[in-house]
């Protein structure tokens, strides 16, 4: 491509570079007096002479083209959804069965709903596509009851059959679905989605063996080959949505690749929940409306709803501060939390999440527990919450966020303090005299700003308390997920956050063999542990058994956990039906507008200490047609 | 003319390709996959999704396929028959890997004309001003006005877009709230990323034609033109100004390509839904196909916009003969 200006310039043949070399010719000294004189008067109307029939033209072509371009940005500015929220990232996909990740989760419960959802209070599991269900004694076999009358958003009836058909499409291999393994204690449905058995042996793919049957119209019965007292949440987690029979046997007869896809775009997605798909536009926004056809259409106040896709968190911020976001979370900038905290809109509350460094258990002389533990003891993570977070992370004792969840207690993490690393150094041989010294260790974290500086605090603990050297290092966030599985790390900073309220979750990534286990630790006593809790159906009995199994995972510390996280969210105060819940799931559809009376009354009853706010939004307020003025 | 443009044609093939291979193997060089998460996925369900997406099969043969004109899936050429043409040769840049709901040509088709317009929109005021400043700092080189024109043109282009964007909502937003913050759809939209992305064209524009403009007023012509008493205005702008210009077009070759290709930045601030980002975060993202995609769309404009402005240079100077070959 080089050769364009070669050609076209004759006088500079060997001016190959891309930049057209202007900075390196040197302005010829000009007599300036002598010169530039009689030209400047030329100055005083500089653009009248612009002549010259090419030229004109030239500048005429390039207007127009310009004008044209400007054209296609169709500008027209959509008028303001009734509410609008921002999800940070763009959506994978709007398919429940291939979806994964929070934002996708917001919209698909925006757009469908489940046989249950969750109480956004007390995330207990309440009645949504299905108005009841019951189990048999043994808890294995749950038959739930749709609502009768129920419809899809193009009016279709809304049966158990459909049900039953999103769940194997759900399970079949070739719908690649990343969360299908959440089903796998259904009977039979691991052999039917992954053709192996629990043993890895070879099994049949046949779906009467699967237990999850429609029997007649709305009843849908589901059997699980052992009790577990968390299959609602399963059931209430966003890929567990039913899809549309005949649109997607549409889109599979259709031969083009955009006729596979063609079944999730605005206007034809058909979907049975509060809202439905109206428009979408890549890293702009998700405009959904109100479906008048969802059984508590009644109950929502929202007539037009906007998913944002604003990545930039300080931008996402300008745009909550100027009324155009009415809630945000995630994004906000971690530099600003400490003074967002003091508003009346900022909600932290207990997040069902804990951020951990995973220690490489095959790399001497982290092989050794006392290794690990006093590199554990050394971490100063009361700094790291209330200097370096700020938002109301606590440190993390345990695994288990929050030292429990529901009713489970987590075990403690030893407490020692400063002195007991030293003491466990020396006695695993690192310190004292003849002592080896202990090779350097790296923290190895995905690049960013509030992992880097949390990495900092803990190399310095490190260094200061057990004399360690301590490397950083930082990488792309893809490559570290490989630097990750392959052990190729010391120490790894690491999170997890729970998809339902289950202290099951925490424990299970650090099972034998598991792909998130990323540590190389293994120990029998632990599997067999999660195992009996497993086919444990009295929760209590279930509780000890995963107290046991985190205790000696607390023990060996092929994790160390550093702190919890909070939830932290931004919500307009004149918002009403938000709760901060600890898997921060709130139910948008649920909310609605407060007058300013009512503003008042709410204003009036919060704890003095918060920094008033501008209120944007409808002063007559907007509610539900069902709203009775009662605070729901 | 025509000659040349056919040769360029035919050259256009060659760097086609050669783009699109050394991209697409760079591409699956790179460490990480497409679905790598820190929720790593059970194996067998790991599988479905590489094979859901062909990438269980060897390269070469995702190569073949990505390339086309042949669908070579189970649907394709040799399998049902469904497709028998795919690949790009057939126009298909494939399914995007990260927006799922998408192909590759939709996610261009919807992100290529929001940056096309606030790149045309940055460029035209870019060149108008550029081109004007420049042009007034040569009249009066070492004059008052050239030394605050250079000042700003060196600030224009030493400054950060993020800073100047930074500093122009600081400004029109909160100081004086003429322009909404953020968001694509109006004019007033428009207005802030248009001038934060063109202020360092406008700066880099003024001292191509203010160096250009020095350089062609000093050449024996003009003086010949002087000498005949030729108007000044019609020495500048007649016949100096088409030659001052010439650098200006050969560096707005590549320069409109990129900057109507859009940029992270500035649409990361504004929240912009163009192209710009997609170029960044679709390697970050691994997602092969939509990578590829941007890459093989700003080709073709690189190459388009340099073929056009060697037109546009014989149409300027008249010593320069397209095609002809010494």
């Amino acid at each position: 491509m080089g050769g364009r200006r070669r050609a076209a310039l004759p006088l500079a043949r060997d001016s190959g570079k891309l930049s057209p070399a202007a900075p390196t010719i040197k302005p010829q000294r000009i007599g300036s007096k002598r010169l530039a004189s009689p030209l400047h008067a030329a100055s005083l109307s500089p653009m009248r002479g612009m002549a010259g029939g090419r030229g004109a033209l030239a500048c005429a072509g390039l207007a127009t083209a310009l004008g044209g371009l400007l054209a296609l940005a169709r500008p027209g500015e959509a008028p303001r959804a009734d509410f609008a929220f921002n999800l940070g990232t763009e959506v994978t996909t709007l398919d429940p069965g291939a979806v994964t990740g929070v934002p996708e989760g917001r919209v698909l419960r925006a757009l469908f709903e489940g046989l249950v959802r969750r109480d956004p209070r007390t995330l207990q599991p309440r009645p949504a596509a299905a108005e009841a269900w019951e189990t048999d004694e043994s808890g294995t076999v749950y038959t739930f009851r749709l609502r009768s009358g129920a419809r899809w958003s193009n009016g279709d009836p809304l049966r158990a059959e459909d049900f039953e058909w999103s769940f194997r499409r759900l399970l079949e291999p070739e719908t690649a679905a990343p969360y299908a393994y959440l089903l796998w204690p259904v009977i039979g449905a691991r052999e039917f989605n992954t053709g192996l058995g629990a043993n890895g042996e070879p099994a049949e793919r046949d779906w009467a063996r699967v237990g999850i049957r429609a029997l007649d119209g709305p009843t849908l019965r589901i059997e699980l080959r052992q009790p577990s007292p968390h299959f609602l949440d399963v059931l209430a987690f966003y890929a567990m949505m039913p899809v549309h029979r005949p649109s997607l046997e549409a889109a599979r007869a259709g031969s083009s690749r955009r006729a596979q896809v063609d079944w999730l775009r605005p206007g034809r997605l058909v979907s049975n929940g509060p809202f439905v798909l109206a428009g979408r536009r890549i890293n702009d926004r998700i405009r959904m409306t109100r479906n008048p056809l969802y059984w508590d259409a009644d109950g929502v106040a929202f007539r037009t709803l906007d998913a944002l896709v604003v990545s930039s968190p300080s931008t996402a911020l300008d745009l909550y501060l100027a009324g155009e976001i009415d809630w945000l979370d995630a994004t906000l900038p971690p530099e600003l939390v400490p003074r967002l905290a003091q508003r009346e809109d900022f909600h932290a509350a207990p997040y069902l999440a804990t951020y951990f460094y995973r220690v490489n258990v095959t790399r001497p002389p982290l092989d050794d527990p006392r290794v690990r533990k006093a590199l554990a003891l050394a971490i100063d993570r009361e700094a790291i919450c209330s200097k370096l977070l700020q938002a109301g992370q606590r440190p993390a004792s345990s695994m288990v966020p929050w030292g429990g969840i529901g009713d489970y207690v987590a075990p403690r993490m030893d407490a020692g303090g400063a002195e007991r690393a030293r003491e466990l150094l020396a006695e695993a041989g690192w310190r004292g005299p003849g002592a080896r010294e202990l090779p350097p260790i790296e923290i190895h974290y995905n690049t960013a700003d509030v992992h880097r500086d949390i990495a900092e605090v803990v190399a310095a603990g490190w260094k200061r308390e057990l004399g360690i050297e301590v490397r950083l290092r930082n990488q792309e966030w893809k490559v570290y997920l490989d630097t990750q599985s392959g052990l190729a790390y010391d120490v790894s900073r690491s999170s997890w956050i729970a998809d339902y309220a289950d202290p099951a979750t925490f424990l299970e990534i650090f099972e034998t063999g598991g792909e998130n286990n990323r540590t190389g630790w293994s120990d029998a006593r632990f599997d067999a542990l999660l195992a009996a809790a497993r086919a444990e159906a009295e929760p209590a009995r279930r509780n000890a058994r995963l107290a046991e199994a985190e205790a000696l995972l607390l023990e060996a510390l092929p994790a160390i956990p550093i702190y919890w996280y909070v939830t932290q969210n931004l919500v307009n105060p004149r918002l009403g039906g938000f709760h901060a819940n600890a898997l921060n799931d709130p139910l948008p559809s649920s909310w609605y507008w407060m007058d300013d009376p009512e503003l008042e009354r709410r204003r009036a009853a919060q704890p003095p200490g918060r920094t008033r706010v501008a209120a944007p939004g409808p002063r007559e307020g907007l509610h539900a047609p069902a709203h009775a003025g009662l605070d729901r | 003319m025509s000659r040349f443009l056919l040769r360029r044609l035919a050259w256009f093939g060659v760097t086609f390709w050669a783009v699109v291979t050394v991209s697409f193997f760079m591409m699956r060089a790179v460490p990480g996959g497409p679905f790598g998460s820190d929720r790593a996925l059970p194996a067998a369900i790991e599988r479905a999704v590489r094979a859901r997406y062909h990438l269980d099969w060897p390269l070469w043969r995702q190569y073949l396929d990505y390339l086309g004109p042949l669908d070579l899936s189970e649907h394709g050429a040799f399998g049902t028959r469904e497709r028998v043409l795919g690949g790009v040769l057939a126009g298909d840049l494939g399914p995007s890997l990260k927006y799922r709901d998408f192909t590759v040509n939709d996610v261009i088709a919807q992100s290529l004309p929001v940056s096309m317009a606030l790149g045309a929109a940055a460029l035209a005021w870019a060149l108008a001003v550029g081109i004007t400043c420049g042009l007034l700092a040569a009249l009066r080189p070492g004059g008052r006005t050239d030394a605050a024109l250079r000042l700003a043109a060196s600030a224009g282009i030493a400054l950060p877009n993020f800073a100047l964007a930074g500093l122009l909502v600081l400004v029109f937003v909160y100081w004086l709230p003429i322009f909404p913050v953020a968001g694509w759809g109006s004019w007033r939209q428009l207005a802030l990323p248009a001038l934060a992305l063109g202020a360092p064209f406008a700066a880099y524009a003024a001292r191509l034609t203010r160096t250009g403009m020095l350089e062609v007023l000093s050449q024996d012509w003009i003086r010949a033109a002087r000498a005949k008493g030729m108007p000044p205005r019609t020495i500048v702008f007649r016949h100096a100004l088409r030659g001052a210009l010439l650098p200006v077009v050969s560096w707005l070759g590549p320069a409109a390509a990129g900057v109507l290709t859009g940029s992270l930045v500035i649409e990361q601030i504004f929240h912009v839904p163009g192209t710009g980002s997609h170029f960044v975060n679709s390697a970050l993202n691994r997602d092969y196909t939509l990578a590829m995609g941007v890459t093989i769309v700003y080709m073709v404009l690189v190459y388009g916009f340099n073929t056009l402005v060697d037109v546009t240079y014989a149409l300027l100077d008249p010593r320069v003969r397209l095609g002809a070959r010494s």
